[in-house]
């Protein structure tokens, strides 16, 4: 099985310990990752901001970078959807546009190799358990597009469950949007902060210690919130929670 | 007499407004989440929702492809029926033509059924400038009419009032319109309508002249309908002489057994309930029977350029139910006034920009009055994917191209206010497909990151005033990946 990790840029620049948690979860399960160093962004930011032919050269990067391999594993809900959901448009828009079936190809390559980590556990490998050790409060956050786009259900859920010492606690309105959005959070600043203000006032409200999520960009969001509130609520990425072990501790 | 939406500001700035007046928040929190919850109850319980769902979309595109053969069979049964069919390609042609319509009977007044057509072209305004005044009789337009206020729900028009604030206007206003309020007027439910009731009955009573929309149009045999919850909507499709129903043009549905799909799609979509208390159904004039004369004006108004647009045109399905706007997290904090238009909300925000263009700042800015959390689709009754709209309508405004305006294609230039932000998206392109260059980034942040600040200035504010920034780490996951993997891959 050959198994990239496509780690996003927002991870590989901001949050390299989701990046490392996932290399190190999949090794635990036995499978080898690899990193392709062409790798870069899947172009979700500009192509929701309406800039779609900026998004065309990470549309074949991306395909490039991971063309030889069977799986690409990323570590967020949202990057996952941009690949599986607007690649083929991307490529639909352009061949209609005149520009060839390159495009519409490198996507119909890439979508069905794309999994979120979640779906990759449960579908692909088939775990439910994967030996993890977290013994703290957590409330979950479903993401809107891991939950509306990719349809991930309860296997998060499922996945925590079975993390020992872990404690779930129900998250009221969980699957209400958090404000963040990509740019939405700078364009329309004060629509999104109201929105924070209420996700981080009903994370509170549970009294967990922590909030995951399958996206650190929601997370950034919500954590910088949070903490802006004065909260000690601490934001964790669930390939954190999954890699953590009785022999390695979350740390 | 009713308040404009000329000159409204772009979205982010009347939304900031909104977001701070805690009344709006509380009155909308408590109305949305309530209808919300009771929608999501009335759909779960048919077990072939998403057939039912499914249908609705494909009766829908059906119709839209083949529009043009099915307005036509609908002008001929509704001529054959004894109505008397105008068409109107724009907002001004329509209230030309009803104004006309109006004057011909020599009546000064007339009464409405809630109506967005007649709220999209500005009929009453018209109206109102040749000497005519148009009474609403929706509870709700009511409301917001003697209010001198905007509607800023499509279905609850007055959303953004609480009990308390209605019954000040109805006692302030009732007055200067007709019967006044009741003395000691309260702000309980049933004095409210009581008082709505005795206001509007002898508007019934006394019109001659009956103006409304239609829900849907049905094509085979020239038959108009209005689903309503209230019975005022019935009172002035029956008792006036004259009726005239202003409807857009993407009301049609080929036969009865198509309209049976929506009859069950709408009400649970958007009242909640399993069946609307009031269906009426015409079909042209009937001797000694309800209105005498009968006239449809039908209205592009946009609707066929939209049309033109291979991933726009799908919002000519919507059937105004406001499953989308209950559902809303944008709407339910900006309220409907922001949107700038009589569609608020997620339907709105795809709605304005295609039938009004992008070229005003509040419809270049409803593309963007969404977080894309994509709850709105999953609600809507015809399936319309709103995000993949909202996000089509982005690139018409930041980067131009091909549209259609009253049948001619041109090519529209980037909107106004962009250049910062092009340049900015094209740099990250450029060092996001130049790993190189992206890992250099990196690192110098990763250096600098003592010395990062906690907040930033200028545009970084609208960031930072309510957000921590995230702390820039040591080392990028590449760098860490580099340097214990080696050239590894």
């Amino acid at each position: 099985m050959r198994v990239a990790l496509f780690v996003t840029c927002v991870n590989d620049t901001l949050y390299p310990r989701t990046g490392r948690a996932v290399v190190s979860l999949l090794e635990r399960l036995g499978v080898e990752v690899a990193f392709p160093q062409a790798q870069s962004c899947c172009g979700q930011p500009h192509f929701n901001t309406g800039y779609r032919h900026e998004t065309e050269p990470l549309v074949r990067r991306f395909d490039a970078a991971f063309r030889e391999y069977e799986y690409v594993v990323t570590p967020s809900g949202s990057c996952a959807a941009m690949v599986r959901d607007n690649y083929p448009r991307i490529g639909a828009k352009a061949a209609a546009e005149g520009r060839g079936r390159a495009l519409a190809e490198a996507a119909a390559r890439s979508v069905p190799k794309t999994y979120e980590l979640t779906e990759f556990l449960v579908d692909v490998l088939g775990v439910t358990d994967v030996g993890a050790y977290f013994p703290h409060t957590v409330t979950y956050h479903p993401t809107c597009h891991g939950l509306r786009v990719l349809g991930l259900r309860d296997r998060p859920r499922r996945l925590l469950e079975h993390v020992k010492g872990l404690e779930l606690r129900e998250l009221p309105g969980a699957e209400e949007c958090c404000g963040f959005g990509g740019t939405f959070a700078v364009k329309n600043a004060a629509v999104s902060a109201a929105m924070g203000a209420d996700k981080a006032g009903h994370i509170e409200g549970t009294g967990a210690e922590a909030v995951c999520t399958v996206d650190n960009s929601c997370l950034m969001h919500i954590g910088g919130t949070l903490a802006r509130r004065g909260s000690g609520i601490r934001p964790v990425h669930l390939a954190e929670i999954l890699a953590a072990t009785e022999e390695e501790p979350y740390a | 007499m009713s308040g404009t939406y000329l000159g409204m500001p772009a979205f982010p700035k009347a939304a900031r407004e909104a977001v701070h007046d805690q009344t709006l928040r509380g009155n909308l929190r408590h109305a949305t989440r309530t209808i919300r919850d009771k929608r999501a109850r009335a759909v779960a319980e048919l077990e072939d929702w998403p057939a039912l769902r499914a249908a609705g979309r494909a009766v829908k595109d059906r119709t839209l492809r083949h529009l043009d053969r099915y307005l036509v069979q609908l002008e001929e049964a509704v001529t054959a029926a004894g109505g008397i069919v105008h068409w109107a390609a724009d907002a001004d042609e329509a209230n030309r033509i009803v104004t006309h319509l109006v004057k011909a009977t020599g009546e000064s007044e007339v009464v409405k059924v809630k109506s967005m057509a007649t709220q999209e072209i500005g009929l009453n305004e018209a109206l109102e400038a040749e000497g005519i005044r148009a009474y609403e009789t929706d509870l709700a337009e009511l409301i917001v009419q003697l209010g001198e206020d905007r509607p800023s729900h499509i279905l609850v028009p007055a959303i953004h009032r609480n009990r308390g604030e209605i019954r000040d206007i109805f006692a302030r206003t009732m007055g200067e319109w007709g019967r006044p309020a009741p003395d000691g007027l309260t702000d309980s439910p049933a004095e409210l309508a009581e008082a709505a009731r005795l206001h509007l009955r002898e508007k019934f009573l006394r019109a001659k002249v009956g103006i409304s929309g239609a829900n849907f149009m049905v094509a085979e045999t020239g038959t108009l309908v209005v689903v309503e919850s209230e019975g005022n909507g019935r009172m002035c499709l029956t008792l006036p002489e004259t009726l005239i129903s202003v409807v857009g043009i993407e009301k049609v549905v080929p036969t009865w057994q198509d309209l049976e799909v929506f009859l069950q799609l709408l009400p649970r979509s958007s009242t909640a309930e399993r069946m609307n208390p009031y269906t009426s159904t015409w079909t042209g004039t009937t001797d000694g029977d309800g209105p005498q004369t009968f006239h449809l004006v039908l209205l592009d108004n946009g609707r066929t350029d939209t049309l033109a647009d291979e991933v726009g045109r799908q919002a000519l399905r919507c059937i105004r139910c406001s499953a989308c706007l209950n559902v809303c997290p944008v709407y339910e904090r900006a309220g409907g006034h922001a949107y700038g238009s009589v569609y608020p909300g997620p339907i709105g925000a795809i709605l304005s920009p295609q039938l009004r263009g992008t070229q005003t700042e509040i419809d270049a800015s409803l593309p963007y009055a969404s977080s894309l959390c994509g709850a709105c689709y999953e609600v809507c009754p015809v399936a319309i994917d709103i995000p993949e709209v909202l996000v089509h309508l982005r690139e018409r405004v930041v980067e131009g191209g091909e549209v259609t305006r009253r049948g001619v294609r041109v090519t529209l230039k980037p909107a106004k206010g962009h250049a910062a932000e092009r340049a900015a998206m094209r740099a990250a392109r450029w060092t996001l497909d130049h790993p190189g260059a992206l890992r250099a980034g990196q690192r110098l942040a990763a250096r600098t990151r003592r010395v990062h600040p906690q907040r930033l200035p200028g545009p970084g504010r609208a960031w930072s005033d309510t957000r921590a920034l995230p702390e820039v780490p040591e080392e990028s996951f590449r760098h860490w990946w580099q340097r214990t993997r080696g050239g590894a891959r």
